[in-house]
């Protein structure tokens, strides 16, 4: 259970939201809509605890997640609008070490399937500066094939691809609240997401 | 504890080996410039003894200063620096594997080089032996206090220059305790005082330097 309350961002001298709050329960999906610029990455980065709020508190199955630190970023799997691939590394390397610095255990036959259902299939021995954007962000997704922590959140996460990458992709998400995951995430794009409870909110 | 230290010096390390360039240029800029002093100078035996400790060291320095904007710059432009700031583990740990690896590949390097360009400075067998041990004890403390720097510097438009102003004063103890190391061989005095102190530095700085860092880290990531 992910509760925010009475959250207030300020960036720069302008506040962008304050008195925002919600509870979003196992299973269910929040979309955060919004104008560009209303403060929807701030938010993310405020609940991955990244960026502290100027007022207000996030509690992460009912304790605050600046006391639970660790044990907090142990359960989250954050996707940023920016790939977090080194492009030096081929795409298997590249989900390897986001695994291992992650501390999370993922066979080379489990990330070989992972690669597979994004697409990649053939690639993951070329080092990822000869992919294309479509083709890195899928690398970026691969990691949510085999995720299991609990809490998903995503940026702009179908951001570059391609019709049919969107519908797997948001087959991914249903699957992850299905088993009872939580994810938060923006979009501006129209998605269906077949199961779980959809909540939005609005940012203005 | 250990576990993340290690993946993140093999992923570093890979990263590196992907990148030779970036080591061997470091390590170029290092001979030439200790190769420099005696074409300079002049060929006097005496002269060229007693400049060695303080050109090899400066150069050191010089050299380690190259690599070390680079040292979050990439992970920060790439998203994969807000990943490590994501895992289970205090940022610090992180921080302290990504010292670790810089030091393998800039500092480590220079030790192994040195003896041979300290030839070049007619210095004794002796002295060479404790210049590569002050090299290889003082290297890892200029990577720690390097890695406060490259955190505070992060993002910042033309941040190099400002980091050569904050990192190389903080630099000077290493350079006074290795360059008298070799300075006290040299003259007879043994430089083991010195290598201590060196190697006090350098505890000192892998001990605090990390948890600093990390501290710099999470206020560029805001």
């Amino acid at each position: 259970m992910l509760e925010a309350d009475n959250l207030e961002c300020v960036r720069g001298d302008r506040r962008l939201f304050a008195g925002l709050g919600f509870r979003l329960e196992a299973g269910e999906l929040l979309n955060l809509q919004g104008k560009n610029g209303s403060g929807k990455t701030s938010l993310l980065r405020m609940l991955i605890g990244l960026l502290p709020p100027e007022n207000g508190e996030i509690r992460w199955q009912g304790q605050s997640i600046k006391t639970l630190a660790d044990e907090f970023r142990a359960d989250l799997c954050y996707l940023g609008h920016l790939n977090a691939i080194k492009e030096e590394l081929t795409p298997l390397e590249n989900l390897l070490a986001a695994a291992r610095l992650a501390d999370e255990a993922l066979t080379e036959d489990e990330a070989l399937d992972a690669l597979e259902q994004v697409g990649l299939a053939g690639r993951e021995d070329l080092a990822c500066r000869y992919l294309s954007q479509g083709q890195k962000r899928r690398v970026a997704l691969a990691r949510l094939v085999k995720e299991k922590r609990p809490l998903w959140i995503l940026d702009e996460p179908f951001v570059a691809l391609d019709v049919a990458a969107v519908d797997w992709l948001a087959g991914i998400i249903s699957g992850h609240l299905q088993r009872g995951g939580l994810a938060v995430m923006t979009t501006h794009q129209l998605v269906n997401i077949p199961a779980g409870a959809i909540r939005e909110l609005r940012l203005s | 504890m250990f576990k993340i230290i290690t993946a993140v010096i093999s992923r570093d390390l890979k990263l590196a080996m992907r990148r030779q360039a970036d080591i061997v240029s470091a390590l170029f800029f290092f001979i030439i410039v200790v190769s420099l002093f005696p074409l300079g100078v002049g060929p006097e035996p005496d002269l060229l003894r007693k400049l060695a400790p303080g050109v090899l060291w400066v150069a050191a320095l010089l050299a380690t200063m190259l690599s070390l904007p680079r040292l979050f710059a990439d992970d920060h432009r790439d998203g994969t620096l807000e990943q490590l700031a994501l895992a289970p583990h205090p940022l610090g740990l992180v921080v302290t594997g990504k010292v670790i690896a810089h030091w393998l590949v800039s500092g480590l390097p220079l030790a192994l080089i040195a003896p041979v360009l300290g030839i070049q400075f007619d210095l004794s067998t002796d002295a060479l032996i404790v210049l590569t041990t002050a090299i290889l004890i003082g290297t890892p403390a200029l990577s720690g206090i390097g890695a406060i720097g490259a955190a505070l510097t992060l993002g910042l438009r033309g941040g190099g220059v400002l980091l050569s102003l904050l990192v190389l004063p903080l630099y000077i103890p290493v350079l006074i305790f290795g360059a008298g190391a070799v300075d006290a061989t040299v003259t007879g005095l043994g430089g083991e005082g010195h290598l201590s102190l060196l190697a006090a530095l350098t505890f000192a700085s892998l001990g605090f330097a990390p948890w600093a860092t990390a501290a710099a880290l999470k206020i560029a990531l805001e």
